[in-house]
């Protein structure tokens, strides 16, 4: 996994609520089977008119927000399926931070997966955010070494991240490796169980 | 220490606490299905191991395969490498596959309650976040992206945090003409999509504890659309009954010994949660979505909502974006609105009592001339038994398609969608933008609501027909 200490970049405001991990990735662009292209086609719905023309009037569509690292969303973002191509799509835009009051619990987890960090921040902070990046175009900065966001006035937000997630993003750390390392622990809760519930053990 | 369901269930899972809250929980049950499925599979190979219980994962074709009558694997081509992947790899790994045209294939989250393979106090991942549809059962069960299946798949565990414990009871005589569907919905339109965000969410009350298992499914399928990963109800005797004799069920002195284990399954009188809500089943209507989010849920006697009913300017905003998209105006009934699809399908609403539910309705009356109707049974098994009682024929007299088991157009992922502009009533889970299509127009309601538009050709009250 891609591990993520710092980025420095614009951020990118789409304000609406409950933007759904649909309207991220239609699931058409996942059965073609081409992760490298998802970038191209995250929020298609929106990002392109329907002669396949950028649409103007979508924010990230506009020249001073292209290829901005960080998107600052409103609350429930990534609401919906468990797709981890939402994850990759956003990624194949540019995105490596997703700043919103709160996320879809499913999209969350997947962001930590693929080395993309999502922030819950309170309302009146992302309010605040968006106001300062329309206003300037000097870039943020997220630290998650230091956990904190630098506005473009230079003004410093702490945000809070699970410690044990943290670890792993910064080192880029693989789930799979660690645990593997329970593997008697396993084993031993399985031996019981046979035991104590064996109809939940089916023949192999 | 009184504890809730959700607890106990967790506590008897933990292999290992991994500090800060964190554990190792065991996984008892991982589902594959062909979107998700044969990608995890492929990475457990690629990175040299091996899936660890393949007796305890099961695979089957749903999501992106056609539902055409006599379709094959191949009949929708951008799916076909993904059905194939799920076969071979499937096999390879030794892992339990129900293919299309076997007996036990179907909609994941339908198969698995439907053969047995779904028990109380398991815990149950799949990469489909409507993985919480079998909480109805009693399992906590919850949707994952595939970095975690191949997790799962390699140890039969996961890393995860506990949920906060969210209790929605509900209580009181459901009305005529009032389904597990119009509950859920009217519960998302009251508490809005974010209301479960970090919880599982725990269904009870005299509503819930009266309705069969077929219905606790529908329930629990949308606590997704609350924003819980999971929804569970606690199992009681419905369940038992409903578990006896299937295939994968124990059976005898071990069924006896399962349910003695299955009866400590409730929460403790006094056990704690972090949020509690009431809903009062008596004053639910039939109910219908008409904007992009499942909390756009209204009576199907209401009206859409208006631009003053917003207090801030982004909700004004957002409630316009959903009023353009559906093109509807505000303030108006949402009952006479011309539509063009009807989709009767998916792990929400694809069981024989939503076939039976739809059949009811459908008997003796025939689609109206401009709209397209679907009928997609959720399994083989479904189908079979509508077909044993007849019911693909009062479908198909009334001007229905019956087809092949799966997903089909609820997320049309197999090609099969509404056309663009089109406005369809679904039985669905999902009225997001572009949910069933590019510009498609979705309108969630229950299988007999569907079958009144349908007939009459508008959104209409099921109990005027």
């Amino acid at each position: 996994m891609q591990a993520f200490t710092t980025v420095i970049g614009r951020a990118v405001p789409l304000m609406r609520a409950n933007i759904d991990t649909d309207v991220i990735i239609r699931i058409e662009r996942l059965t073609a089977g081409e992760p490298s292209a998802l970038g191209t086609y995250a929020f298609e719905a929106w990002r392109y008119l329907p002669d396949g023309a950028e649409n103007p009037d979508f924010t990230p569509n506009q020249p001073k927000y292209r290829g901005a690292p960080i998107l600052i969303a409103g609350r429930n973002f990534g609401c919906g399926s468990s797709r981890e191509g939402a994850v990759l799509a956003l990624q194949g835009m540019g995105l490596r931070c997703v700043i919103a009051e709160s996320f879809g619990d499913i999209f969350f987890g997947n962001c930590f997966q693929n080395g993309m960090l999502p922030i819950r921040l309170p309302e009146e902070n992302i309010q605040t955010l968006v106001a300062e990046t329309n206003a300037s175009e000097t870039p943020c900065t997220v630290d998650l070494k230091l956990l904190t966001i630098t506005t473009p006035s230079g003004r410093t937000m702490p945000f809070t991240t699970d410690p044990q997630r943290r670890e792993a993003l910064l080192e880029g750390l693989d789930d799979i490796g660690l645990t593997l390392k329970y593997e008697a622990d396993i084993t031993k809760w399985q031996t019981q169980d046979r035991v104590a519930r064996p109809w939940v053990w089916l023949p192999t | 220490m009184q504890r809730t369901l959700i607890d106990k269930i967790w506590d008897a899972h933990i292999v290992r606490d991994l500090g800060d809250g964190w554990v190792l929980l065991h996984i008892d049950r991982i589902l594959l299905h062909d979107l998700s499925g044969p990608g995890a599979l492929q990475d457990v190979k690629a990175r040299g191991l091996k899936v660890r219980n393949r007796e305890l994962v099961i695979a089957t074709p749903d999501h992106a395969v056609s539902s055409a009558p006599g379709r094959t694997g191949e009949t929708f081509a951008q799916g076909a490498r993904l059905w194939a992947g799920l076969k071979t790899f499937s096999h390879e790994a030794g892992i339990r596959l129900f293919d299309l045209g076997e007996d036990g294939q179907g909609i994941v989250h339908v198969m698995g309650p439907e053969l047995g393979l779904v028990l109380p106090g398991t815990t149950l991942i799949c990469g489909d976040s409507h993985t919480c549809t079998n909480g109805g059962l009693g399992a906590l069960a919850f949707g994952v992206g595939t970095s975690e299946s191949v997790h799962a798949l390699a140890t039969q565990t996961m890393r995860q945090r506990k949920p906060k414990r969210m209790r929605i009871r509900i209580d009181g005589e459901l009305g005529h003409g009032v389904s597990a569907k119009d509950v859920i919905l009217h519960v998302i339109g009251v508490l809005g999509t974010a209301a479960g965000v970090e919880h599982a969410i725990e269904y009870s009350g005299s509503t819930i504890r009266s309705m069969p298992i077929e219905g606790r499914l529908t329930i629990c399928n949308l606590s997704v659309e609350l924003g819980a990963k999971s929804g569970l109800i606690a199992p009681d005797d419905t369940t038992f009954e409903y578990i006896a004799g299937r295939q994968f069920a124990p059976e005898g002195a071990m069924f006896d010994a399962a349910v003695k284990h299955w009866r400590t399954l409730v929460s403790d009188d006094d056990a704690k949660f972090d949020r509690e809500v009431a809903i009062d089943a008596r004053a639910i209507a039939p109910t219908i979505t008409w904007g992009t989010s499942p909390q756009h849920a209204i009576a199907i006697d209401g009206r859409i909502p208006d631009l003053a009913s917003e207090a801030t300017s982004a909700g004004r905003e957002s409630l316009v974006a959903a009023l353009d998209y559906m093109g509807l105006q505000p303030g108006q009934p949402i009952a006479g609105t011309k539509i063009d699809w009807v989709f009767i399908g998916s792990c929400t609403n694809s069981r024989i009592s939503d076939l039976r539910d739809a059949a009811a309705i459908a008997r003796n009356r025939h689609v109206a001339d401009n709209v397209t109707a679907w009928v997609v049974p959720g399994s083989l098994r479904v189908k079979r038994q509508a077909e044993a009682e007849g019911l693909d024929r009062v479908f198909i007299d009334a001007g229905f398609e019956w087809r092949e088991p799966g997903c089909s157009m609820c997320v049309a992922a197999n090609g099969e969608r509404v056309p663009p502009g089109a406005r369809a009533v679904s039985t669905t889970n999902r009225n997001f933008v572009g949910r069933q299509g590019p510009r498609a127009r979705t309108h969630l309601a229950s299988p007999a609501m569907a079958v009144a538009a349908a007939i009459s050709g508008s959104i209409s009250d099921v109990r005027r027909i």
